[in-house]
Formats: structure tokens, sequence, C-alpha cells
């Protein structure tokens, strides 16, 4: 049998670990530094807001009634949800009457809703947590809740629980157990969609979301 | 470009005298380098991360077979169909099947400097496919028919009139506009239609984890998501150093990533891909392909000193930091990598006969080994290729070693070891430059050398003599 590239490669890779000593220069001394809840939320807040997103910090009851504010500032159309999310009853119950958008559930595969959901204004999503240090959102998009109602619509909005926010990417992937639970699909999201390809100039909103705004649940 | 006989001197010549290349290169990298300053902490916390950078990437090189087979294990497991590729040619053949084999015509791109090695775009369109870049940047110098300049920002070389000359007289019903806000919005709307229709995606990879089987892809625009989640085939590209052990490994390699590419602290997105979508997940692509490409990079790992050049995370800072880079810009080069990382990883890719030139480019100033986020010594290996060009003693390792090596230059460096070696020799040569050094001919490397330089006057006296003049007597 004639030996495939695949033999050739490691072929090749096993001979050179015999002409090179293994030195490793030892690491695992960095770490940013570890904060406590109200400077996570702070921090979060900051960094977030540095690249263009909005933080709302609300009560948790009281979310619903900001995220009513929200809207009725922008007047969109049509707004994608999971039908199934922890808060799907909660916006059918709220999200009704004028000035408020159509609720969309994204409740069919892609192939059939692409297109509805390319022409939808706002994707609303939950969250696992959030990172103070570089200021992102966890989202492990969920057949509730499929990955693209975070990219696709002009506007993202993110509900995150304030108790979930961590310090550091090193302690969320500590804390949630990410080596065995690695989802299909685990995105961080700092902001709305960005670019400086022209000149430098920073533009938001190139291809995903031109806006990104977190509800914090404290 | 590419295979093409680059001439490198001509290149050269030209970039220098175009002022407005120039002046984009300047004012955008001087911008790079402080914003890259403003977003890194003290300089204690920066040397502690990059001993983490440096140490992941070190160690997965040290384990690289062991790394590599794990990697494709655990990926196999996840569901993603795994290729190897030991040149680039097996590599387009590669997805040219994938495509073939659901007769698709369309593929959207996210930004990827592997697929830029494999000149993969020529290669797809040759055979019908329509391979579209969707980065910005990408996009712009697609319609321009030009390769990147620059591995992060590759269109860095145009400013805002020209982008908007290249878009008005590429795309049907766009008039000419220069605010970037409308050439954007240009961009979003005719990307957007494609995304929604394109039958393949392609990404590269920043790291890919070993742990978990884990594709981890860094991004501010969004495309690379597009292309990742909408069309129902994914494939993705990277050279065999991308792996790294687990995903413990990542926080420091992220943060130094984007603050040396970008001056950010994180990117937009951070998109880590690990299966196809799932029985009951209503979006993602139902089938992803990962394909590793060797490319000479495996001979690089057989050498102490040049394996290094595989911890290399494309961040693109050494570029931005290069005082010859910035003057002459990425394009003449001529080559997929541009720049001090493209000084040592290009000659090693194509061989020194055909690239070695590029290894000249370098005042060995060092900047590039002190911004190094995973402190590659890339000087050192400059001259590495700079002496394997001529290979002396016959040792080298490096394809198309000895390239350079020649008769006059040969005799040149032997008569210089002859001159030191042997004192009355020492003595009768100094003398004679000292009468006769200021009236050499000046031809062929001489007038090389000076043609832009002033030429060294020669002392009537050697220094030895001064002293034994002066009476000192044990100088």
């Amino acid at each position: 049998m004639s030996s495939t590239a695949r033999d050739r490669i490691f072929a090749r890779l096993h001979a050179a670990r015999t002409t090179v000593s293994p030195y490793v220069p030892r690491g695992g001394s960095w770490q940013a530094p570890m904060l406590d809840k109200d400077q996570r939320i702070e921090l979060l807040k900051k960094r977030m807001e540095t690249v263009r997103s909005e933080v709302h910090v609300v009560p948790e009851a009281e979310w619903p009634a900001k995220l009513l504010e929200v809207l009725k500032a922008r007047e969109p159309q049509t707004m994608a949800y999971g039908h199934d999310a922890w808060f799907g009853g909660t916006l059918r119950s709220k999200v009704k009457g004028k000035g408020l958008p159509k609720l969309v559930p994204y409740g069919e595969n892609v192939e059939a809703f692409r297109d509805e959901l390319f022409g939808i204004d706002v994707g609303i999503t939950s969250t696992l947590g959030g990172i103070a240090e570089n200021g992102t959102l966890i989202v492990w998009p969920t057949p509730q809740e499929p990955r693209l109602l975070s990219l696709v619509p002009t506007v993202h909005i993110a509900l995150l629980k304030a108790d979930t926010i961590y310090s550091t990417l090193a302690e969320a992937m500590r804390e949630m157990r990410w080596a065995e639970n690695m989802p299909t699909n685990a995105l961080l999201i700092s902001g709305p969609s960005k670019t400086a390809d022209i000149e430098m100039t920073l533009a938001f909103g190139v291809h995903g979301p031109k806006e990104v705004i977190v509800l914090v649940l404290d | 470009m590419g295979s093409q006989h680059l001439d490198f001197t001509a290149n050269v010549t030209e970039a220098l005298a175009d002022r407005q290349l120039r002046a984009n290169f300047k004012s955008a990298l001087t911008g790079l380098m402080k914003k890259r300053v403003a977003v890194l902490p003290n300089a204690e916390e920066i040397e502690r991360m990059r001993d983490d950078a440096e140490a992941a990437k070190r160690n997965a090189l040290a384990k690289l077979p062991e790394l590599l087979e794990r990697l494709e294990r655990k990926c196999t497991e996840n569901g993603i169909i795994v290729h190897w590729a030991e040149t680039t040619a097996e590599a387009n053949d590669i997805i040219l099947g994938i495509m073939r084999s659901h007769d698709a015509t369309k593929l959207v791109k996210g930004k990827s400097m592997v697929s830029e090695e494999m000149h993969l775009n020529h290669f797809l369109e040759t055979h019908g496919i329509e391979a579209l870049e969707t980065d910005l940047g990408e996009f712009i110098i697609q319609l321009n028919h030009e390769p990147p300049s620059h591995i992060i920002v590759p269109a860095v070389h145009k400013n805002r009139q020209q982008v908007g000359r290249i878009f008005a007289d590429n795309l049907e019903g766009i008039p000419y506009t220069d605010v970037v806000e409308e050439l954007n919005a240009i961009a979003r709307k005719t990307l957007r239609e494609k995304f929604r229709t394109g039958h393949v995606g392609l990404s590269g990879v920043n790291f890919a984890v070993a742990e978990t089987g884990t594709l981890v892809l860094v991004e501010n625009e969004g495309n690379g998501r597009m292309c990742t989640t909408v069309p129902p085939v994914h494939v993705a590209v990277m050279g065999l150093e991308k792996v790294v052990e687990s995903l413990s490994d990542l926080p420091p390699l992220l943060r130094l990533l984007t603050a040396s590419a970008t001056g950010q602290l994180v990117t937009t997105y951070v998109n880590c891909i690990t299966s196809p979508r799932k029985e009951g997940e209503r979006d993602g692509p139902k089938e992803i392909h990962l394909v590793i490409l060797d490319n000479g990079r495996s001979r690089m790992l057989a050498d102490a000193q040049l394996r290094r050049t595989l911890q290399c995370i494309r961040c693109g800072t050494c570029l931005n930091h290069c005082p010859v880079y910035i003057r002459i810009g990425g394009h003449a080069y001529g080559s997929v990598y541009p720049g001090p990382i493209g000084k040592i990883l290009t000659p090693q890719i194509d061989g020194l006969a055909e690239k070695g030139v590029l290894a000249t480019a370098s005042s060995l100033c060092n900047a590039c080994e002190e911004v190094c986020p995973v402190r590659i010594p890339i000087p050192g290996i400059i001259r590495r290729m700079r002496t394997e060009a001529y290979d002396e003693k016959d040792d080298g390792v490096v394809k198309g070693h000895g390239a350079k090596k020649n008769l006059l230059e040969t005799l040149v460096w032997k008569g210089w070891e002859l001159t030191y070696r042997i004192p009355a020799l020492n003595r009768f040569v100094v003398s004679m430059l000292g009468k006769f050094g200021d009236k050499l001919p000046n031809v062929g490397p001489l007038k090389a050398w000076t043609s832009v330089r002033t030429a060294p006057r020669f002392a009537p006296k050697s220094l030895h003599q001064l002293a034994k003049e002066e009476g000192i007597r044990h100088e």
C-alpha cells in the first residue's frame, strides 16, 4: 500500500523530535486580578461600553420594563427570539402594543427560516455569563436559542445575570468546566460587529449587529 | 506573485518612490503601534504574559505529533472530518473535492492566510467555482485583483478614495463615495446577500485545541461567524503549527494576539467551534471539514532554531514595527507573508534560491523580536537564512541552502580570514589599503554599495602604527 500524506507528515514529525531536545520554558505565571461582584459588573460595563455596547444594570424584576424602554426608543418592526428561552413567556406577555416589535420565534431549521431572519430587526438571547477582564458575554447557543440570533438581526439584545459574571476568561473556563462540556459552538461577544479595514477608521455594523444592548439583571 | 520570479530590488525601488503608498503605510502602522502600547499593561506584566504564551506554543511544538494525533481523534469523535495535506496542491484538491461532492459553486471565505499560501481562490476559479473574500479588507483587494499587503489589515495600502474608486468600478450600480461609513454600508449590503446564498463557508483557524477538538477563531466583523454558521458546509484550513494542548493555554494567547494585532483587549467575537450541527439544533453547518497543511512546516520542526518560526500566531505586529516594512509595504516582498516573519518563513517554504533575498532586507535592529508576543528570535533566524544561502560549511538544512554560494565571495572571505591569521599578511594589506584604499575602482559590489552610501575613507596609517609611533608598547 502506498503511504498517505498523513503517514509521510507524521514520519517527519516523529523523526524531528529525535533531533531536538524537548526544552520548554515554564509558563503559568500571568493572571488578571480577581474582583468582587460590584467590581465585576462595573468593569464589564466599562469594557463593553468602550467598544460601543450599551449596558444597563437593572434590578432583576425590572428588566422587562427596561427592555420595553430600549425597544420603544428604536421602534423595530420585528424581534426574533427562542420560544423556549427562560424569558420567552415574559416576552410574549409584555412585548405587545404600539411601538413594539412583532415577536418571531426561531422555531424552524435555518434552511426554512434564513430568508426571514436576514430581514429581522432585533434578536434577543440569554447568555451563560460574562467576563469582566475583557468585557465579553459568554454565549453557548442551544436548540432553543440558535447561533444566528446573536449575529444576523441588526440589533442584538442580551440578558445577563449579574451573578454569572466572572473576573477572567481562565476563571470562567475553570468554573464552567469548559474542557468537559464544550458545546457545538461557544462564543465570546464584546460588542457590535466592527471593522477598521479602511484607513484604520473604526466603523460599526459591518456584517453583523450594528448595536449590542446588554441588560445586566442584578 | 507567488511562484513568479521575484525581483526584490526593483520592487523596493518602485515602492520607495511611491509617496502615496508610503504615507498610507506610515499613518496606519503608527496608529497600530500606539494602540498596542495603550492596551497592554506594564512591562512586568507583559513579560509574564509572554512567558505563558511562549511556553504554550513551545510546549505544543515539543509534543507536536502527539497533539496533532489527539486533535484528529477528538475532532473525529466530535464529527469533524480531518484531512491531511503535504503540499498546497493537495490541500487545494481536497477542498475542490469537498465542493464537488456537494455540487457547490459558491464559496464564501473568512480571512485565512493559509488559503493565501495555497492560492486557493485562483485555483478554485480555474475550476469554475466562485471564491468570495468577505473580510472587508480582503473583499476590497480581491475586487482590485491584488494580494494582501499586510497579514492583519490586508488593504492597508489603500486610502478611502482608492477604495471608493474600486467599489464604483467593480460593483454594479454603486456610485463613487469616499465616506468610510458609506463604503462599509455598501460592503454590508453586498456581502450579506452572499452569506445568505453561499454553498460552502471557508475559514482559517487561530488555535486548534487538542484537548477538546475545538477550532478557535477571532474576528471583529462577524463575517467569520457568517461563513462558519450560515452555509450547510464549513471547511477550516490550518497550518499544522496551530495546535495547542489545552483550553487553559488560550487566555494569555488570545490576550496577546489581539493586543499585538490590533491593539484590542479582545475582538468582537471569539468563535469556538467543536462540532457540526447536532440533532435538534436549528442552525450551524451540517458538515465540518478540517484541512491540516504541512507545506514545509514539519521540516522546520527538525531544527532547534528554525522550529521557533512555527511559534508564530500571525499577529502581524513585527510588520508594524519593522523599519523596512513601514517604508516598502507588503507587496514589495512578492510573497504571501511579508515583513520580518515573512523574511524567515518564506525562504523556508519556497527555498533560498527563490526567496533567500528577503532575508537581506533587514538592519537587524531587533524591533521584531522585542515586540513578538511569543518571543520568536527573528533576527537570529534572519542571520541563519543569510548564512545558509551561502552555506560555506556545507551543513545547511533549509531548502536551497548554498544557492548564493559563489567563487568571488568565497575568495574574499578566505582572504579576510587569512589577513587576520597571518601577521605579515595583515601588515602588508593594511599598509596597501592605507596607500591605495581610496583609489579602488568603483565597479561591481563596490559600486552597488556606494550608490546610496558614502565610501569610507581609509586612514593613511593604521592604529597599530600610530600607537607604535606614540611609543605605546603594550597597546
